[in-house]
């Protein structure tokens, strides 16, 4: 028996199916590319320049035009290229080659022709009501220290990144303590100040392990987060949140829940 | 002489794109204050912004509220391709145009166009990519096309390193040479594209005079947007479709001196 022959295709259906192709492909299209931004902007592992907005409004906003690059008087900043595993073209520094010097007027904020670097970031009102510049306001990162590797909990007199902190005794402070491991000795230990740090990574690139021990992070990979639930006591501003909180959501109810907490401590049985 | 006169157009060209490239150069190595930033935002003589406007409104459909100066210096922009130049980015100002011209002559000095298998992608392509880009970018939050553009890579790669970008541009090369003619910039381009629909009504226009015309066909056959020139040997008239970007290189091959620029105003172009 001869194969059926098929019947000739109707315009109709001839065009429903380009359409069908038309638009398949194009969804092939664009879901490999969605893999692909989706991808390279996640890598969030970036130091911006400073009074850069939040990473994602900072992507949003950046056009990689590089106009921060040309004015950093110290060629700290670089524009991603392919490769760098940074969304490309954005502006970034690496802070064990080149750290932010942290100059008073800040040039490369100004520049920004589309607020991805945001001058109300890093002003504060002066005291004759202008506004100026203050490089102290900015928050490219955080610097973190590897207690293990720093040489300066081993016991060896170390204060480099203390020394090399343009906020020195405010950013960085040295602990005092007492060498439990040789009995004998003094430990000087640096610890950050995570409010008054700039992240602007001096103390790395001052830092003289091999690899750095003292590193700036980006603040959302190194800052935790304590949720609106904790209330920080004998803090009177802390407090103040508890008038303001909504009411905790669900209250769970179990088969003691009825009976009265005994507060033993306070309870004259005691 | 003769050779200079022939390739005038191709030489200006050259010159344009390449002295840009030098002018960000110096701006980023030396300090110069002609031209800074790059091709997605710049500032000249340290005043004047200019912007891309596509970068901008697929910012915008991103969701970010941008500064008033890239939004000056992408209505700029606009406007004089709009008004003026046509598409004339593409062939006097984009860097890609120049890596996509020697595909293309290659393609001629070893003959592939002859060899070629017919892959068939429509020009239509574009704008579909053109709207995808604004869509993925509404969708993601982050400019989509900015993070494949090989224009983009070339631009920046020129000025501050180019690092894998590289391979994105010998991409290009290899899809132009071997793959489809004019294969990225005409058929792809989202910027291409709209700059097509922003120039499609510019003053500055190629006008075929067909009384001239001896059918040698040398213009269709250099054309990187071949069928705007639909009209040659049949009718006198403006080139008119927006994808045309204005290269010259039509006017320069013809021996017969039946293309020219014009100045097409609309008074004029109603009465023919």
């Amino acid at each position: 028996m001869a194969t059926e022959k098929q019947p000739p295709m109707s315009e109709r259906r001839r065009f429903l199916l380009q359409a069908l192709q038309g638009i398949g492909l194009a969804t092939l299209g664009a879901l490999t590319w969605s893999a692909y931004i989706d991808e390279a902007s996640a890598a969030s592992m970036v130091l911006r320049p400073p009074g850069a907005l939040s990473e994602e409004d900072f992507l949003a906003h950046c056009i990689r035009c590089g106009l921060c690059v040309e004015v950093c008087p110290y060629d700290t900043l670089r524009l991603a290229r392919a490769g760098d595993n940074i969304p490309i073209g954005t502006p970034y520094f690496i802070a064990r080659e080149i750290p932010c010097y942290m100059c008073k007027d800040i040039p490369c904020v100004p520049p920004c022709p589309t607020g991805a670097l945001e001058e109300s970031l890093v002003m504060k009102m002066a005291k004759d009501g202008h506004k100026v510049f203050d490089i102290g306001m900015a928050k490219m990162g955080i610097a973190v220290i590897d207690s293990d590797q720093c040489v300066a909990f081993w016991g060896v007199q170390c204060d480099a990144c203390y020394r090399a902190c343009p906020l020195i005794n405010e950013a960085i402070v040295i602990d005092h303590s007492r060498n439990d491991r040789t009995g004998k000795h003094a430990l000087l230990v640096p610890r950050v100040i995570g409010d008054v740090c700039t992240g602007c990574g001096m103390c790395e690139k001052a830092c003289i392990t091999e690899k750095a021990s003292i590193f700036v992070l980006p603040l959302s990979v190194a800052k935790g987060k304590a949720g609106s639930n904790y209330i920080k006591g004998w803090d009177e501003k802390d407090e103040k949140r508890l008038e303001t909180q909504k009411g905790g959501g669900e209250t769970t109810t179990t088969p003691t829940s009825s009976q009265k907490p005994v507060d033993y401590l306070n309870d004259e049985e005691f | 002489m003769e050779w200079l006169k022939k390739h005038q157009f191709l030489i200006l060209r050259r010159l344009t794109q390449i002295s840009m490239i030098v002018l960000y150069f110096g701006s980023h190595a030396w300090g110069w204050k002609v031209l800074e930033g790059n091709l997605g935002s710049s500032l000249v003589m340290g005043t004047i912004p200019l912007a891309d406007p596509f970068a901008v409104v697929q910012m915008s459909a991103a969701g970010a509220l941008l500064g008033l100066d890239v939004l000056i210096g992408a209505a700029i922009i606009t406007l004089f391709y709009a008004i003026v130049g046509g598409r004339a980015f593409c062939s006097w100002v984009c860097p890609i145009n120049m890596v996509s011209d020697a595909a293309n002559g290659l393609r001629r000095v070893l003959r592939i166009n002859e060899v070629e298998r017919r892959v068939v992608i429509s020009r239509h392509l574009r704008y579909w990519v053109l709207v995808l880009s604004i869509a993925l970018s509404a969708i993601f939050g982050v400019a989509a096309f900015e993070f494949i553009s090989p224009i983009g890579m070339l631009n920046r790669g020129l000025i501050f390193g180019i690092g894998f970008g590289g391979a994105v541009v010998a991409g290009v090369f290899l899809l132009d040479l071997f793959g489809v003619k004019n294969g990225f910039c005409g058929h792809l381009c989202p910027l291409g594209g709209l700059y097509s629909l922003i120039g499609r009504f510019s003053v500055i226009r190629v006008k075929h005079n067909q009384e001239k015309c001896t059918l040698c066909m040398k213009c269709t056959a250099i054309c990187p947007e071949k069928p705007v020139l639909h009209m040659i040997g049949k009718r006198s008239e403006f080139v008119a479709m927006g994808e045309c970007t204005n290269c010259a290189r039509c006017i320069e091959v013809c021996d017969d001196d039946a293309l020219n620029f014009d100045i097409r105003l609309f008074k004029q172009q109603n009465k023919e």
